[in-house]
């Protein structure tokens, strides 16, 4: 289902081929495992086999005595070759190493790297290299390590504590106070991540004569090849990432700061190049990948009306053994922290700590899929505690159209939306009368079933506002993107941009973006990933932000092209710029369209004829844009409020569900969305990815945990017991398109790259619990798995 | 480690090789022949991103060992173009309706997909989902390639041919 395309755009908006589709339907993708350099050396890993231990010794003797192998790399001389990892927080004490420097702080950290002429050999060797360990206490649940009597992860820092701060935004206490009614529970969101079907690779080239370290990574990471350079101690020139690597998939993850720093570490060491590819057990134990594990305790203030005071929330997350960037994950939900809602008033306290568990990386979202699922979880206990319709409620709470632009008490502006007319076009597309007719008949017939509701918003635009807001010491105020642009002497046009892609198609969208304003055919213009040294600064596919971010710049660089051109075409006509007219890439007389010049005319005149170039304008044809986040460039206030991101996606979910009374397994019998991210620029790509975001929601809501036993050993390091949704699994989707334009971007359009994953969860659990509320049950924890489910129920006898 | 001679045909050019019995197929086509389109993904069998056709029917390249190989005729996505800078109705389609995002599990959908119009010229979308069933994708949520193979199934149907063949001729 989708809205009629804006007739303003000539690309934009229309269904549109993609541009990166036809290589990889053809089997010509170029991913890191692709990539075979002459005399590459590959790397296996010997990893911990507990949570936490002193590392006594390491006899690699074995291992280095088999014919072909290399080199095996300890710790402890990465570290004195290396240094530390960068932390987003200021914690100088919480120091990280690709691999363990004297202590293994969880099961599977790579403790030794094994290095020869393929990876079959340093497998083999892998398991040569005898490593003697003393174990340590070790702690693996987050509120046990919140108590200072736990062990420490890091010692030298003293305590797992590693951020703590309550904030207030507006008179809680008095509204809590003054509320008719208040209701307190727990939520949990457990540890689940986006686990690509790509793991991890890295292939890196050292150049002793040129000083060059060459990279070419499955990255989606901001800042890495200056984090890597400064890791190996190398200046940021020094290092040249080949931002041409396609990336099998990512949605947050690919960060792989480590392995990169490692696998630079030993192409230069060894004087050849090294390729790291994770293997399935690497990555999902060792691969530092796993995603926000939080317990939520929330509280909050209403009346009897409905209509939603306050709210206190207290967020425990588990970052695992080192904190990277991940505490940010709970900074990030402050930007949207009341949800869709009117409520005047927040305390939030972030408290994030470490355990003997795989570390955090961001996830899709960076934390606001689990707030989300806490705050819908709130709205449908109130609904339920009042016996108001939760699809009502939501109506009164929802900010209306009228009332943007919006500024919630963390100090965000919303900057457009119409959550209701969005809400009323989901209830539409899923048929909502009908399910709940649906459910009501299934349950006369002695099956469980439920209808599910969820509203919430997609921040987009990402600005890295929580580094300043959680470290003083930070002050980022921009998260740049950029494009380039040239056309050549023939008039081909090349778009340059700066970062890898995972799969959101930021070629079609440059090409859309670029064509739209040079009123050319994107089938014609050609983009290309720079690599880190001739890229202008730019900062990868994080928070939702490249539709607006690259999108932007992208036409930025287009309309400073245009001025260019209407500029030579004017001069060479012998009038003011003001008196012509751009179209298509001819210049006309504004009077009189008969008089002109062609595209090819002025491509010439810029390439070849200095004389007739206007004065002080450089030859060729070309031009750059950096684009800086709409509303980025300052600070937090004291106390801590912050405009987080830009622009703000709405959606709205429906789900229908049955439960299976024995086997506790959920099948989904009718999932639809209302969905607005402002103007989209290629309709096939943001349903794309709304589509998939549902899918990893469903596995986040009912299949996906990274388990662990009470000694600290993973219980899912496969895919026989990590479940990712198939296509029996993940039903059937509708989207309900809406469009609400951005008044902040350059054609309106907002993110969608989180698109479906914000909600979906939050929406599941909600069909869950409706479906269980007759039988006096409810659960508050994810995922709401088949043998979770299977006994909660039977439990209920 | 013992070494073994295998002749088979890929993508219908005769190959022999001399491999190490612990080779998998999948290593052999991607490090020996280069055949990169092949992707490896979980390498232990469940998430079909190493899908190849194996005497026409589809089998995870990463649970076979090069040596099983010996005598057969293999398929892999780089084969079911028709010749080089096109694409086949099943590609096309995919194409079409954007069934695909990172790329990395489309050319064992591909594969998947594939063997079912060559043996159901009509499938229902329950068909095609079990078809498809033991192939993970994390970008899509399957939606799009459903779409695409059913636009396929209908494009094959309309080109005339017994489905059978309009699927091998897309190779």
């Amino acid at each position: 289902m989708s809205a009629e395309p804006n007739s303003a755009f000539r690309y934009i908006s229309r269904k549109r081929r993609t541009k990166e589709d036809h290589r990889f339907l053809a089997g010509n993708g170029r991913y890191v495992a692709d990539i075979a350099l002459p005399r590459m050396l590959h790397v296996a890993l010997v990893a911990s086999p507990y949570p936490a231990a002193h590392i006594l010794s390491i006899d690699a003797s074995a291992a280095l005595a088999l014919p072909g192998v290399k080199a095996v790399v300890t710790g402890d001389e990465l570290a004195s070759g290396t240094d530390a990892l960068a932390s987003g927080l200021d914690i100088p004490k919480v120091r990280r190493y690709p691999l363990a420097v004297g202590t293994a702080r969880y099961v599977g950290e790579w403790v030794a790297a094994v290095v020869a002429e393929s990876r079959a050999l340093a497998e083999d060797a892998a398991e040569l290299v005898e490593v003697e360990y003393e174990p340590l206490p070790s702690v693996s649940d987050p509120e046990a390590a919140l108590d200072p009597s736990s062990p420490p992860v890091h010692a030298d820092h003293g305590s797992n504590l590693l951020y703590r701060r309550k904030f207030v935004w507006g008179p809680v206490d008095e509204d809590f106070a003054a509320a008719e009614h208040r209701i307190e529970f727990r939520a949990r969101w457990n540890r689940n991540a986006t686990v690509p079907i790509e793991t991890f690779g890295v292939v890196a080239s050292w150049d002793p004569t040129a000083q060059l370290l060459d990279v070419w990574a499955s990255i989606q990471m901001p800042k890495f090849p200056d984090q890597l350079a400064k890791a190996l101690r190398l200046p940021g020139n020094g290092v040249r990432v080949h931002f041409d690597v396609d990336v099998g998939g990512s949605y947050g993850v690919k960060r792989g700061i480590k392995h990169s720093v490692l696998a630079g570490y030993l192409a230069r060491r060894l004087g050849r190049p090294v390729r790291l590819i994770e293997d399935r057990l690497e990555n999902m134990r060792g691969g530092d990948a796993h995603g926000p594990d939080r317990i939520f305790d929330m509280a909050v203030a209403f009346d009897s009306s409905g209509i939603i005071r306050s709210l206190r929330i207290r967020a425990l997350d588990d970052v695992g053994a080192h904190a990277g960037r991940a505490p940010f994950q709970l900074g990030k939900p402050i930007g949207a922290i009341v949800g869709p809602y009117r409520i005047a008033s927040v305390e939030y306290e972030a408290i994030s700590v470490t355990t003997n568990k795989t570390p955090q990386e961001a996830v899709r979202g960076f934390g606001q899929s689990p707030t989300n699922f806490a705050l819908e979880s709130a709205v449908d206990r109130v609904a339920r505690h009042l016996g108001i319709d939760r699809i009502e409620l939501r109506r009164r709470n929802l900010i209306r159209h009228d009332e943007f632009p919006y500024t919630i008490p963390s100090g965000s502006t919303y900057d457009s939306g119409d959550y209701h007319a969005v809400l009323d076009k989901a209830l539409a597309a899923g048929g909502y009368e009908d399910l709940v007719r649906r459910r009501d008949a299934a349950r006369e017939a002695g099956k469980i079933a439920g209808v599910g509701i969820a509203c919430c918003l997609e921040p987009s635009g990402g600005n890295s506002a929580f580094e300043p807001l959680f470290n003083p010491k930070n002050e980022t105020t921009t998260w740049m993107d950029s494009c380039s642009i040239k056309v050549d002497l023939y008039g081909g046009i090349v778009a340059m941009m700066g970062t890898s892609s995972s799969g959101q198609g930021h070629e079609t969208l440059v090409s859309t973006v670029v064509g739209e304003v040079l009123g050319r055919d994107p089938e014609t213009i050609r983009v290309v990933h720079s690599d880190s040294l001739s890229a202008l600064p730019s900062n990868s596919p994080v928070g939702s932000r490249m539709a607006i971010m690259l999108g932007g710049a992208a036409a930025g660089a287009a309309k400073k092209l245009k001025a260019t051109i209407t500029a030579i075409g004017a001069h060479r006509l012998g009038v003011a710029p003001e008196a012509a007219e751009y179209r298509d890439g001819d210049v006309m007389l504004a009077s009189d369209p008969g008089r002109r010049l062609t595209f090819d005319q002025i491509v010439e005149i810029a390439h070849r004829k200095f004389h007739e170039l206007p004065p002080g304008l450089e030859p060729g044809l070309q031009s750059a844009h950096v684009m800086e986040v709409p509303t980025g460039g300052t600070l937090p206030t004291a106390d801590g409020r912050v405009q987080m991101y830009p622009c703000y996606a709405f959606e709205a979910h429906v789900v229908y569900l049955e439960i299976d009374r024995i086997t506790g397994k959920v099948a989904i019998g009718r999932y639809a969305v209302g969905h607005d991210c402002g103007t989209m620029i290629n309709p096939d790509i943001v349903h794309g990815m709304t589509y998939g975001g549902i899918a990893h929601g469903i596995g986040a809501a009912l299949y996906e945990r990274f388990a662990y036993d009470g000694e600290g050993q993973l219980l899912s390091g496969s895919f026989m017991d990590y479940l990712i949704p198939s296509s029996h699994e993940v039903p059937d989707i509708t989207i309900a398109d809406h469009c609400t334009p951005s008044p902040l971007t350059s054609f309106g359009q907002k993110g969608s790259g989180e698109a479906g994953y914000l909600g979906a969860p939050a929406a599941i659990a909600g069909a869950v619990n409706d479906a269980l509320a007759p039988l006096g049950l409810s659960l508050t924890e994810l995922p709401m798995t088949p043998g979770v489910l299977g006994d909660l129920i039977a439990g209920a006898g | 480690m013992s070494q073994h001679e295998i002749t088979f045909t890929v993508n219908g050019e005769s190959q022999s090789a001399t491999v190490a019995a612990r080779l998998t197929l999948v290593d052999f086509l991607r490090d020996a022949l280069r055949l990169t389109g092949t992707h490896a993904g979980c390498e232990h069998g469940v998430c079909g991103a190493c899908s190849v056709l194996l005497d026409g029917v589809p089998v995870r390249s990463c649970l076979t060992l090069a040596v099983q190989a010996d005598g057969s005729e293999i398929v892999t996505v780089e084969g079911l173009a028709p010749e080089p800078g096109t694409l086949g109705i099943l590609q096309d389609s995919f194409w079409e309706t954007h069934a695909l995002q990172c790329g990395f599990c489309t050319s064992g959908m591909l594969i998947a997909s594939h063997a079912l119009l060559a043996a159901n010229a009509s499938p229902t979308e329950d068909e095609i989902r079990e078809a498809i069933g033991g192939n993970l994708c994390r970008c899509t949520g399957y939606k799009q390639i459903v779409d695409a193979i059913a636009l396929a199934a209908e494009r094959l149907r309309g080109s005339n041919l017994p489905a059978k063949e309009a699927a091998d001729d897309e190779r």
